[in-house]
Parts: C-alpha cells; structure tokens; sequence
C-alpha cells in the first residue's frame, strides 16, 4: 500500500542532495537514501588503492550523510545495467564522456522502481535549475522527470518554487512554502542553509564525484575503446583505469605502471590476467601488459618498467617477464631514457 | 560463538563490500550473526557505517597487521516494514 509520505532521496554525498532530503525531512516526511554505484565513482577507490592517500581518514560521503540526516542508505548497484548510458546515451555526452542527462533520468527511473515497489510516494533530488550545464538547465530538467518515468512524482526541494508544482505538493503531502527557489550556480544559497541546518563539515560541493567527467579519465577509455576496436567495458577495465601510468608504445598494447606501493599490491591481484614485468636487481613498479605483446614488444616494456624504478640512472636493470600462462624469464635491459618516451605514449 | 554466516569481500574495493553486507543482511533473521571478512581498509569505516544507519549491531571489527579485516554484524530487529536492510 502507498504511503504518500515516504520518499525515496538520491544521496550523491554532495551538499545538494543532503541539504534536498533535509529540507523534506524537515516537513515530517520519511525519507530513505539510494546510492547508485556505476565503477565510475571517485568515491573512496583511488584512496582505498594509492598509499599516499591512506593517511586521510576514509569515510563514504553518502553514507556519512545518511548518518548526519539519521537516514537508511541503500547501495544499488548498477555495473552492468549502466553499461548503455556510457555507451549509447541518447542526449550524447558533456564536455568529456560524461552522459549527465541519460544518467540523471537512469537513476531516477531506478530509484522510480524502488519507490513503487515499496510504497513510497515520491522521489527527492539535490538539482537545481541551471546548475548543470547538461541535466539541470530549465529545460532538460522535465526530460528527466518523462524519461525516468517518475513524472510529478520527482520533487526537487531546492527549486521546486521555480517549477510546476508536483504531486506531492499539489497532495499536501509536502508544502510548497517551505521548499526552495534556488537557480544558477551560485553556491551561496546552498551553503547559507547548510549554516541554517547546523552542517559545518560536508563534502566539496558540485561535480567531481564521477570519473567520467574527468578528461584524462575519459582519454584513457576513448583509449581502451580504439585499441580493442569495440566499445565495451567491465568492472576491472574502469577500475584499472584509475591506476597507474597507462602507456602506449604501440597500437597494440599498452603498459599500466603502478606509480607506488599501493598501487603496485593493487595490481598484484591482476597478475594471473596480465603478462607482467618487475624489477629484480632494484626496487620498481609492477607493470601490466595489456594487448598481446612479442619478445621485441615485452624488451620494451621492460626498459619502460626500468625507466620507473629506483635503477633508472643504472646502465642495466634486471627485470623478471611473467607470461600470462605463468613462464617467467628475466632480462637485462638499459632503462629508457626519459626523453625516449614522447608525450604521445602517455594515455 | 563462531556465527553461522559468513561473508568473504576480500579484494573488493569500497563500496563493493558494503553492497555485499547488505545483499547477506537480507536473508539473516534478527539477532543472526554474521562474519564478513574484507581487505579494503575502507570497509572498517564503512561497514560499521552502514550497520548503523541501518539499525545492526556491530560487535567486532578488527584488522590485523596483514591488512585482513574481520567484521561480525549482528542483525538489528528490521524496520516496520519488516526489511531488514
């Protein structure tokens, strides 16, 4: 049975959204988090990965929220189902590969499902008019409520007083008066009702929570796509993308040299997968071949893999070869130089 | 007591781990205990996070010097809508 007065609240761990679902939570309605993971978050991977990063204290940004509203969080995980916004996305992609308006109606579609197979009324996000130059302007704002499939059930409290009323405002379930009319970019707003909710410690507002809105991110897998001919992806090619320098000496394959020690043991556990070379005769990165390689292809990559070890200045530097099926050999190479690596092979 | 459930997240990257606890924490009964054993050094923040906006109890969490995290959860007594997660 429907209980109008539950709402289902994207919850990015940005400002927005937590101020959007405090704002609701303020009128008495309850109010349960969703959080999608695609692969392509920036949350907590490369921290988890890189060493130098451990140091910071780690905590998940939605879930920190839902804690400071006294909110359930629920994880979704939508690897594969996402897999076509990345590909194909009907509204095309921003500034790099980012799908922001397929991706807004996909995530509200998804949390559309969950709200109607649990009864609850509607649906609460953190947009506002104008924000985004791709899913939060004026009007591709409505295209999100069609194409998700929630209507007038999607509520954003922190403009809905610039929008149509929706449903639950034209129902009582929520007054209009005490929602919001925030537009532009301007962040002012958000964080003088922050101030006014007591929240002093949240995360960096605006963008920056997804990979695919970072231009080298988005470099590396046009990359990945070009080489294998296809565009495709899983769940270990996203994550190794975030990892180590990625080298092309040749079309048909590339170098991922870990850049430290965190990342080197993150790379271990990909090994078995991947023919891999590391230095012996000094301490070094573990470097992962991927694409097929032939013994003049692997002599390179082991000078490459020289070339980032402590041995660099050293005129020979052993390096250990393991084939994918397990045979191993070493060779002694002279590390490359670093002018013997033109800008162009970085990915 | 050695609980009856157990959970390996090993090699998972956060979030991964959580979405595993809360996929096991479906099917326990209220007061069920479960082991979750992970190797991402976030999962010792977030798991217990997650347990306690859900309502479960964490009752130890502990990492060794090999990096090998341990986490035993015991099931909270769900919410009104009988959902236990």
């Amino acid at each position: 049975m429907e209980q109008p007065r539950k709402a289902v609240a994207l919850i990015s761990g940005g400002l927005d959204s937590m101020l959007a679902a405090k704002v609701v939570l303020e009128q008495g309605v309850r109010v349960e988090g969703l959080n999608f993971f695609t692969g392509f978050c920036v949350e907590g991977h490369t921290h988890a990965i890189r060493k130098q990063d451990r140091a910071r204290p780690k905590r998940n940004n939605a879930l920190w929220v839902a804690e400071q509203l006294g909110i359930k969080l629920h994880f979704v995980d939508v690897v594969e189902e996402y897999k076509p916004i990345v590909l194909n996305p009907r509204h095309g992609y921003g500034a790099n590969l980012n799908p922001c308006l397929d991706c807004k109606s996909f995530m509200v579609g998804r949390a559309n499902e969950w709200r109607r197979e649990r009864g609850f009324g509607f649906i609460v996000t953190g947009e506002v008019v104008g924000q985004r130059p791709m899913s939060q302007r004026r009007d591709t704002m409505p295209v999100v409520a069609r194409e998700s499939g929630a209507g007038d059930r999607l509520l954003r409290p922190l403009c809905a007083k610039r929008l149509d009323p929706t449903l639950p405002e034209r129902e009582g379930w929520v007054d209009r008066e005490r929602l919001h009319d925030f537009h532009g970019r301007s962040r002012k707003p958000q964080m003088a009702l922050a101030e006014s909710f007591g929240f002093t410690d949240y995360a960096q507002p605006a963008g920056g929570c997804c990979f695919l809105t970072n231009r080298q991110y988005a470099s590396k897998l046009t990359d990945l796509w070009t080489s294998r001919g296809r565009r495709d992806y899983d769940l270990d090619d996203v994550m190794l993308l975030k990892v180590g320098r990625h080298i092309r000496p040749r079309p048909h394959f590339k170098l991922i040299v870990a850049r430290e020690e965190g990342e080197n043991r993150y790379l271990e556990g990909y090994r078995k997968r991947f023919t891999h070379l590391r230095t012996t005769s000094h301490q070094g990165p573990l470097t992962l071949v991927d694409g097929a390689g032939g013994d003049d292809d692997l002599l390179l990559a082991a000078r490459v893999t020289a070339r980032f070890s402590q041995g660099r200045d050293a005129d020979r530097v052993t390096v250990e070869i393991v084939e994918c099926g397990g045979e191993s050999r070493t060779s002694e190479v002279a590390p490359l130089n670093p002018d013997e690596i033109p800008p162009s092979w970085y990915v | 007591m050695t609980p009856r459930h157990t959970l390996d997240a090993r090699n998972l990257l956060c979030p991964m781990p959580v979405i595993r606890v809360q996929k096991a924490m479906e099917s326990l009964a209220p007061g069920e205990e479960i082991e979750v054993r992970c190797t991402d050094p976030g999962a010792m923040s977030d798991v217990p996070a997650w347990c306690r906006v859900h309502g479960h109890e964490v009752l130890e969490a502990a990492e060794d010097d090999a990096g090998k995290i341990r986490i035993t959860i015991r099931a909270g007594p769900g919410d009104d809508d009988g959902r236990s997660a």
